[in-house]
């Protein structure tokens, strides 16, 4: 095949935005992507079927024929896994990865968040340290990513969050009566209630409509593509500049290294299976967590009989995600008023200054629920089956509010991703096995955090609160995180402040696998903007033809 | 709400108030269960979700949904309905679906509170869940009998209603 100045795998949050970035800035770009481009039409209104509920299957891949992977439980006992299945940790495979279908909040990390281990100390067991760059470093490319992508939402009044030059681009939806109510008991309770902001058109915008405000929101394509994503935006740019060609069912196998261990190119599964090479000056990995480490691992050279970029260890390592925390509370008074998306308020009060705490979460009402999915929130104590079951769903639908809220994790150095000694997937690659657990002291946040979410839904009016109890198995999930973190040190991260993996210059990362650590906030936004400051110093740095480091 | 008001005395001046014997003798083509084998399913799904004011699991099509995701997605669980339902009719002396509700309940509780068959009864529970509030396309709530219980609005796109894209949608 023609050679390409850079290929770039994995059409999601961060491969669509470097594609775009490059592609604009005159380099012949190949996009390849394994699984498919989805119309906003085929948003299939299936709630037994989606990247939320997965009874059925996922809507926007990977199939389950095929793609499986190993996931090790507490025990230490391994389990091969399958997409649509929870310790698989799924992040779709489409243009637009899981910006599809995600529920968009577009969340800038906190300050505090770059730097948490001169924050706070490193728990024992734990692997926490300070990002390479600060928050002041990436402000920029946050504010591109939202004028780029769209974000709608009003932080004025959350004084916690980090300087910005520019006001978000559009203004929040209506607030729902969940948030209205939420909005006037925090404000009691002293705390500093705001809207969220979210990768979601709520006025006519980049040429798209504003939300209708429909219940199938987060799992789902939007219908009016009003919800913003790498391929509805970034992603058509690139296509529009005729620098970037786009490749759908394309499967990376490895990486290609010459003898002196310089990227060539990478060899990859076309859409009926074949196998091709796709040469190129500059390879950009970004495949989300799990894939990206699996596929360094996967590259094996003389030079690097451990995978790529792996040197010292770490790829894989540090794999973690989410740990959601939080309680639904249930009111007299019916408070769902059908009004998607359905979050719409935050607080980051708690995000940091918890004594005795290392960070926090973001506490946001949650999504809209359509009834197959209110079935999991249902209070402990209910029959499985039979009337009460029936009885409390119909008592309990409208009546209930669940705030929660995404906890920081402590990294663990074994919470990790590597390659299945024995299982293949259906191109004969060695699979991604997940294994680990979650850091008690994260554990311990959490459960801070479900208290605070408690008081705020009693102050609400909530006259019973249940709590979520998070699981001690690794998280990861659609907010994967952490494999090749980045970092100054060559021994303790796989690339530099730019995503250049320290070995081989002309391959870099983009996506949440640069993570040090995950922000209490979902990741989407932070991914977005990485890519653009990673993509900066990779235009910067390329010479004409050339990519000399 | 006038929705509700009018599905529901719809459903309460139609053959909603089903008879066990109307569970039970409801016909559909299986490739995977046996039509004993069905009607005895179809009423141990109207006991995990019992009609009332509102259908219950037989009249919402819930065993058409399981039976048809036996033919597939649920493969690996054919074995388990199979028993479990042939374990239901031993218990039942062979005649579960003539049994009173209350006797179908006694039952399935005794199952439930029985280690060796709270598996199946686990199963059961959560596909007839998934059957009876998950979308009609794949077999069960039927007319979108549980979102209506629920007061949920049935079409699927709200938000059309209210949407003007000439305007380009609301903020």
């Amino acid at each position: 095949m023609t050679e390409a100045d850079a290929v770039v795998i994995g059409a999601g949050a961060g491969g669509g935005v470097v594609a775009k970035e490059l592609a604009v800035a005159g380099l012949r770009v190949v996009l390849l992507e394994r699984g498919r481009f989805y119309r906003a039409d085929e948003c299939r209104k299936d709630d037994l079927r989606n990247q939320r509920t997965t009874i059925l299957g996922n809507n926007t891949g990977p199939d389950d024929e095929g793609n499986p992977r190993v996931a090790v439980d507490l025990a230490g006992k391994a389990h091969i896994v399958l997409p649509s299945q929870g310790p698989y940790s799924n992040n779709a495979a489409c243009v637009g990865g899981g910006t599809a279908t995600y529920g968009a909040m577009a969340w800038r990390f906190h300050p505090k968040d770059f730097r948490m281990k001169s924050e706070y100390g490193c728990p024992e067991g734990s692997t926490l340290d300070d990002w390479p760059i600060s928050y002041d470093d990436l402000e920029p490319y946050y504010e591109k990513a939202e004028t780029e992508i769209g974000v709608s939402g009003d932080d004025s009044n959350n004084p916690f969050k980090g300087p910005r030059r520019k006001p978000l681009p559009m203004p929040p939806l209506a607030a729902t009566r969940e948030h209205r109510l939420l909005d006037a008991a925090a404000r009691r309770l002293g705390l500093h209630p705001f809207h969220i902001p979210m990768a979601r058109n709520s006025v006519p915008y980049n040429g798209r409509p504003g939300c209708m405000r429909c219940r199938w929101c987060v799992g789902f394509l939007c219908e009016v593509n009003a919800k913003c994503g790498t391929q509805n935006t970034v992603i058509p740019t690139a296509l529009a500049s005729g620098n970037c060609e786009l490749r759908t069912g394309a499967m990376v196998k490895e990486i290609l290294l010459d003898g002196r261990g310089r990227a060539t190119g990478v060899a990859w599964f076309d859409e009926h299976d074949r196998l091709q090479t796709q040469p190129a000056e500059l390879v950009v990995v970004s495949a989300s967590a799990v894939e990206t480490a699996r596929l360094l691992l996967n590259t094996k050279h003389r030079l690097f009989p451990n995978g790529l970029g792996n040197r010292y260890g770490w790829v894989g390592r540090n794999f973690q995600g989410h740990t959601y925390s939080g309680a639904i509370g249930r009111f007299e008074e019916e408070v769902y008023d059908d009004l998607g998306p359905g979050a719409g308020i935050a607080i980051s009060d708690y995000n940091h200054g918890n004594p005795g705490l290392r960070g926090g979460a973001v506490l946001c009402n949650e999504f809209i629920r359509l009834p197959i999915q209110f079935v999991g929130m249902l209070p402990p104590g209910v029959p499985r089956w039979g009337a009460g079951h029936k009885n409390a769903m119909r008592a309990l639908y409208k009546r209930t509010i669940a705030v929660q809220g995404p906890t920081q994790e402590m990294p663990m150095l074994d919470s990790r991703i590597d390659v299945d000694p024995g299982v293949k997937d259906r191109w004969g690659i060695p699979v991604a096995r997940i294994s680990g657990g979650r850091h008690p002291h994260t554990l311990e946040i959490a459960r801070a955090m479900i208290e605070k979410a408690s008081a705020w839904l009693r102050e609400a009016g909530a006259v019973e609160v249940w709590k979520k109890i998070p699981g001690q198995g690794v998280s990861g999930g659609q907010h994967q995180a952490g494999t090749c973190r980045m970092g100054n040190d060559p021994k303790t991260s796989v690339t530099n402040r730019y995503g250049q993996i320290h070995d081989v210059p002309n391959v870099f990362v983009a996506d949440g696998s640069l993570h040090v650590t995950n922000g209490g906030f979902n990741p989407a936004l932070t991914i977005m903007a990485l890519a653009y400051h990673g993509s900066d110093y990779m235009v910067k740095t390329w010479k004409g033809t050339r990519f000399r480091a | 709400m006038s929705h509700k008001t009018l599905d529901r005395r719809r459903f309460l001046g139609g053959s909603i108030v089903a008879s066990t014997t109307a569970a039970c003798s409801r016909k559909a083509a299986s490739n995977i269960l046996s039509q004993a084998e069905l009607a005895t399913l179809t009423a141990v799904c109207d006991q995990m979700i019992p009609p009332d004011q509102d259908p219950g699991g037989a009249w919402a099509g819930v065993a058409n949904y399981i039976d048809r995701q036996l033919r597939g997605r649920f493969r690996e669980h054919r074995e388990a309905y199979r028993a479990g339902l042939a374990e239901v009719e031993r218990r039942a002396g062979g005649s579960f679906c003539s049994l009173s509700r209350d006797r179908q309940f006694e039952i399935l509780s005794a199952l439930d509170q029985d280690k060796t068959t709270r598996g199946f009864i686990s199963l059961v529970a959560a596909h007839s869940i998934q059957g009876f509030y998950g979308s009609p396309r794949h077999g069960g709530n039927r007319d979108y009998c549980s979102w209506r219980m629920l007061g949920v609005p049935a079409s699927p796109v709200r938000g059309r209603d209210q949407y003007d894209f000439t305007k380009g949608g609301r903020s």
